[in-house]
């Protein structure tokens, strides 16, 4: 074991981390500042992440991190050493046996149960920042719900693209009262959000935001009336797993242009692959 | 005189909008002092002075830029209740703001969002208190482009792309795609062509008497005061020292700033 | 012929005065006590030479001068409004309904054809559109504007053209009380001869008339009453 304290953090960095996440969890969708520390990661790689998974995690949890849906990628595997070096806790690859997950996005196509917790790693938290650069405005429209502008942007999509063209980190309502950004997963994965029995915590370590969303709370996806909220959908299945149902990654596979689609979570696909044989 | 703007047609007893000693003082110096006047539907106030006369002061207050020192605005809301605009709580302020009333800026970059089409602009005000079906929210921008005379299609063009009459124009639209009841100008047409202003006032002219708006607009321009104005306030100084009808103020100044002001006009 | 009990114009000891404060604050009286009272289906003519305040006390009446004292009473309906000490939204609602003003020049709005302009005292009674440029359209054509004319804006018309654009404007509404200042000064034989028809059109219906006129043919023709501000007003000098 290492000479740092446990998860790394000091317990009262872990405590000030906790009230922050009292109150986001208190106010779901609400951004809440809190002092973000130094970490041994650089800003942009999920600092925000480790910070909130660092505060909350225990002895007795099992951890899963995935980066783009995959457990295998470098920074998935440094952050997993990372804990796995400072706490000691069980790791896992298996989506319904962790209690914490950390997560760059993806959520995992396993549905989520009660007892689980998500903690994700996110860039900008604002959503109401493409078009309003000042803070103190924008503090001011999320406290009056002035959220016009949020419909401009989707107005603009449709106006250039005929359609709403953000495909990721789309901006969702939480509650019926606060807009978030649910960080940059895909819009396929914003159903999961709504109602999950998991709780969602967001942290981002640059900009010294947390937000959250508790169990069972509804989240909508922005959208127009004539213009409904959809989710991508593949014309392909799965070429490892033939799933039908999961978000898919587009793979080169030779010179030539050869191309095959795959699950982009991996633990999913691989225990279908398993059931398969 | 008869070819000033129609007059307000209103038989309710209310004023819009009655000011009583509107004061602003900046430490020592004051912006205005003691303004007072009543505003009634349909009516279209005009506030003429000079630079440093207190106007701009007055209009900031009452638009909620700035906070007044001292005074009392009492707004009749459509629901029959009546506040005092400038006591609101800032929340309740800014959502009368969104439903009741407009502000046009003198310069039209500071009323547009210049990185949004021309579409999503006259669109925003709506979409902020509710609209939710794009087909729609755009057969309404398209229809308040045609009534401030911009081509349809410029409706998915930058703003940024528009001449200074035309993102005047598109700031005109912005402002009244909700329908307010009263609306602010400060300078509509400063800064513009003397050509591209006389065809901005006239949509302004026709606009007020269409839509039956209060206005109150402040100006240097004393040619656009007797267009647009049914009633002027002069100040000077920070205090209003004339009012009364537009063409009676112009054509029989009693103060003798006000004669100063209209014999200073030329006419071409 | 109309002869209410209450007159249609009722003025009351009018005392008006000029102050040029710019001018060293000289201060030049013009009326002093007038009174005088116009009825329905009268036409007074005004008879002093030019500058003794005809024009002051028209455009008075009209709320565009503000006198020192005195009452100006029109009637407004069923109502008797004092221009001098009302609320400048009512004397633009008594403009509006019951008092029209021809002055000897017009106002040009550059860019509103010359049937807008006279539509436009129409319009603001809320007469449908599309009768009130019907309307327009008789009036221009009865005084002999060009129909190639009626679309453009009157800002390149002749002066007589002009005028007889503002003459339309006026009469267009058929107000029952209507102020005249020198409405044929620009205009040749036959152009005078039409509006005396209108005047005398507008008297028949009842309408008091309050007028000066250079013209002493038009005069003769038009007026009911001739009088002169010196005798109406009982300070005159």
């Amino acid at each position: 074991m290492s000479e740092y304290n446990f998860a790394y953090l000091d317990e009262q960095t872990k405590r000030m981390i906790r009230r922050a996440l009292l109150k986001a969890v208190a106010i779901p969708g609400y951004q809440v500042r809190f002092g973000s520390r130094e970490m041994p990661l650089s800003y942009g790689w999920g600092t925000g992440g480790v910070q909130v998974t660092a505060a909350i995690i225990g002895p007795d949890d099992i951890l899963k991190v995935i980066d783009q849906g995959a457990d295998d990628t470098t920074n998935a595997v440094s952050i997993r050493k990372f804990f796995a070096r400072t706490t000691g806790v069980r790791t896992t690859t298996r989506t319904e046996r962790a209690t914490l997950i950390q997560t760059r996005h993806r959520i995992p196509e396993t549905p989520l149960r009660d007892g689980q917790i998500m903690v994700f790693q996110v860039p900008i938290p604002e959503p109401l920042r493409w078009l309003e650069p000042r803070e103190s405005e924008t503090r001011k429209m999320h406290a009056l719900e002035e959220y016009g502008i949020m419909h401009v942007r989707l107005y603009e999509d449709i106006t250039l693209h005929g359609r709403v063209a953000t495909a990721y980190d789309y901006p969702v309502r939480v509650n019926g009262r606060y807009i978030m950004r649910p960080s940059p997963i895909p819009k396929f994965d914003n159903p999961k959000l709504d109602r999950s029995p998991a709780l969602m915590l967001f942290g981002a370590g640059r900009e010294k935001r947390i937000y959250a969303v508790p169990p069972w709370t509804p989240v909508k996806s922005l959208d127009f009336k004539d213009h409904p909220f959809t989710i991508e959908r593949w014309a392909q299945a799965c070429a490892l797993c033939a799933s039908r149902e999961s978000f898919l990654d587009e793979v080169i596979v030779d010179d030539k242009g050869g191309r095959i689609f795959v699950c982009s979570d991996t633990d999913y696909c691989g225990r279908r692959q398993e059931r398969a044989r | 005189m008869t070819s000033g703007p129609q007059p307000p047609t209103s038989t309710i007893e209310v004023p819009l909008l009655a000011v009583r000693g509107l004061t602003k003082r900046y430490g020592g110096r004051v912006g205005c002092l003691d303004v007072g006047f009543d505003l009634w539907p349909g009516e279209v106030l005009g506030v003429v002075g000079e630079s440093g006369s207190g106007k701009t002061s007055v209009l900031q207050c009452l638009a909620g830029l700035l906070q007044a020192t001292a005074g009392t605005a009492a707004f009749a809301q459509r629901d029959g209740a009546v506040v005092d605009i400038l006591r609101l709580p800032e929340a309740a302020r800014r959502r009368l703001a969104r439903t009741d009333w407009a502000m046009v800026q003198q310069n039209p970059r500071d009323g547009l969002r210049m990185g949004v089409t021309a579409g999503a602009n006259v669109g925003e005000p709506i979409m902020a208190v509710g609209a939710r079906h794009y087909g729609r929210i755009r057969r309404e921008a398209l229809g308040w482009l045609r009534q401030v005379e911009i081509p349809e299609e410029r409706v998915d063009d930058l703003p940024s792309t528009f001449s200074g009459g035309m993102q005047q124009r598109l700031q005109i639209a912005r402002a009244l795609v909700t329908r307010p009841r009263l609306v602010f100008m400060d300078e509509p047409t400063g800064g513009l062509d003397v050509s591209v202003q006389a065809r901005l006032l006239d949509l302004l002219r026709r606009l007020v008497t269409d839509l039956g708006l209060s206005a109150v607009i402040v100006t240097h321009d004393l040619a656009v005061a007797r267009l647009l104005a049914h009633r002027l306030l002069v100040m000077q100084g920070g205090e209003v020292i004339e009012s009364g009808l537009t063409d009676r103020v112009l054509d029989d100044p009693q103060h003798p700033y006000t004669q100063l002001l209209v014999s200073s006009v030329l006419h071409p | 012929m109309n002869s209410a009990a209450a007159p249609a114009i009722r003025i009351r000891e009018l005392a008006k005065a000029f102050t040029l404060h710019n001018q060293g604050g000289v201060t030049l009286p013009v009326l002093r006590r007038l009174s005088l009272r116009v009825d329905g289906g009268e036409c007074v003519v005004l008879t002093d030479p030019s500058g003794s305040g005809k024009s002051t006390l028209l455009r008075a009446v009209y709320g565009n001068y503000k006198p020192q004292a005195g009452e100006i009473l029109v009637r407004h309906g069923d109502r008797m409004v004092d221009v001098v000490s009302a609320e400048p939204r009512q004397i633009l609602d008594v403009r509006r309904r019951s008092m029209g003003y021809v002055s000897q020049f017009l106002r040009v709005i550059p860019r509103v054809p010359a049937l807008w302009v006279v539509a436009e005292p129409l319009r603001a009674l809320g007469v449908a559109k599309s009768e009130a440029l019907e309307r327009a359209r008789a009036l221009l054509a009865r005084l002999r504007i060009p129909e190639r004319l009626w679309d453009l804006s009157p800002v390149t018309f002749s002066g007589g053209e002009q005028q007889r654009v503002n003459v339309a404007r006026g009469f267009i509404a058929g107000h029952p009380i209507l102020l005249l200042d020198e409405p044929t000064a620009s205009l040749d034989a036959a152009s005078r001869s039409i509006v005396v028809q209108l005047i005398r059109e507008a008297r028949e219906n009842g309408a008091a008339l309050l007028g000066s006129f250079h013209d002493t043919d038009v005069r003769e023709l038009v007026s009911t009453r001739m009088v002169s501000l010196a005798e109406a007003d009982q300070e005159a000098a």
